[in-house]
């Protein structure tokens, strides 16, 4: 049950909050150098680094995408009429947030330390 | 041959005479989703740097401008289904229809706008280069 609401939240959360920084992204972008100082201004520190909030909603969204991937696979193989036996079905939901958050870190890890 | 037996020819329709193309076309999305989605986060990590010109640069390409426009729509579809859902379990009466279409309105703009980005990026550095 967790993992079924956790695939609603993140999905909703991506659809809103995503949209917003992705649109906003794209359009910084395409408007010139300027504005996409601005955007980057609002999620960085002056020396580059994400702040607070970029660290916030970049690693909530990479979270949220890997967890949303991850319990929309499990729902796929749902749809087929698998994987409804109890300790098959918690372990298949338990494993969509292991598998989350170790992407999440190696995602991180990689854009932090591994570049 | 008729037109069936009564039985057949309501089977599976209901009062709407449709129901199963939102719950599949949720699924057709995932599906492009998961190689769209895993495309752009590989990507986005892979590049040396996140200034303006590395990346206007790099969205000016045939093979980042085209992949980030059937993001706006296959992604774009799938959200728009997944929060109907969201609103039509916890909005009821005539707020509901209200809340419907400010998500069409929130999916329209949002997307006619990523697409003018994406193609104005790629066109205007491609005049430029």
């Amino acid at each position: 049950m967790l993992v079924s609401i956790l695939h609603r939240a993140t999905g909703d959360g991506m659809a809103l909050v995503g949209t917003i920084v992705f649109v906003w992204w794209l359009a910084a972008l395409a408007g010139g150098e300027a504005t996409y100082a601005g955007f980057v201004d609002t999620f960085t520190v002056s020396d580059g680094r994400l702040n607070i909030l970029g660290y916030v909603i970049g690693i909530g969204m990479t979270w949220a995408f890997f967890q949303h991937l991850a319990s929309g696979i499990r729902h796929l193989v749902m749809d087929t009429g698998a994987g409804f036996e109890l300790r098959t079905n918690k372990t298949f939901a338990l494993l969509t947030i292991v598998f989350s958050i170790l992407a999440t870190i190696a995602f991180w890890a990689y854009l932090l330390a591994g570049k | 041959m008729g037109n069936g037996t009564p039985l057949g020819r309501v089977r599976g329709l209901g009062a709407a005479k449709e129901g199963t193309h939102h719950w599949w076309h949720q699924r057709l999305t995932a599906g492009g989703n998961l190689l769209l989605i895993l495309w752009f986060v590989i990507s986005i990590a892979r590049l040396p740097a996140y200034d303006h010109a590395t990346l206007t640069a790099w969205i000016s390409s045939f093979w980042v401008a085209i992949p980030l426009a059937l993001i706006v729509i296959n992604t774009f579809y799938h959200f728009r289904l997944g929060l109907q859902v969201c609103i039509e379990d916890y909005s009821h009466g005539p707020g509901r229809i209200a809340w419907i279409v400010l998500l069409n309105a929130f999916v329209l703009v949002a997307g006619a706008i990523a697409l003018f980005s994406i193609f104005s990026i790629a066109f205007s550095a491609g005049a430029a280069a």
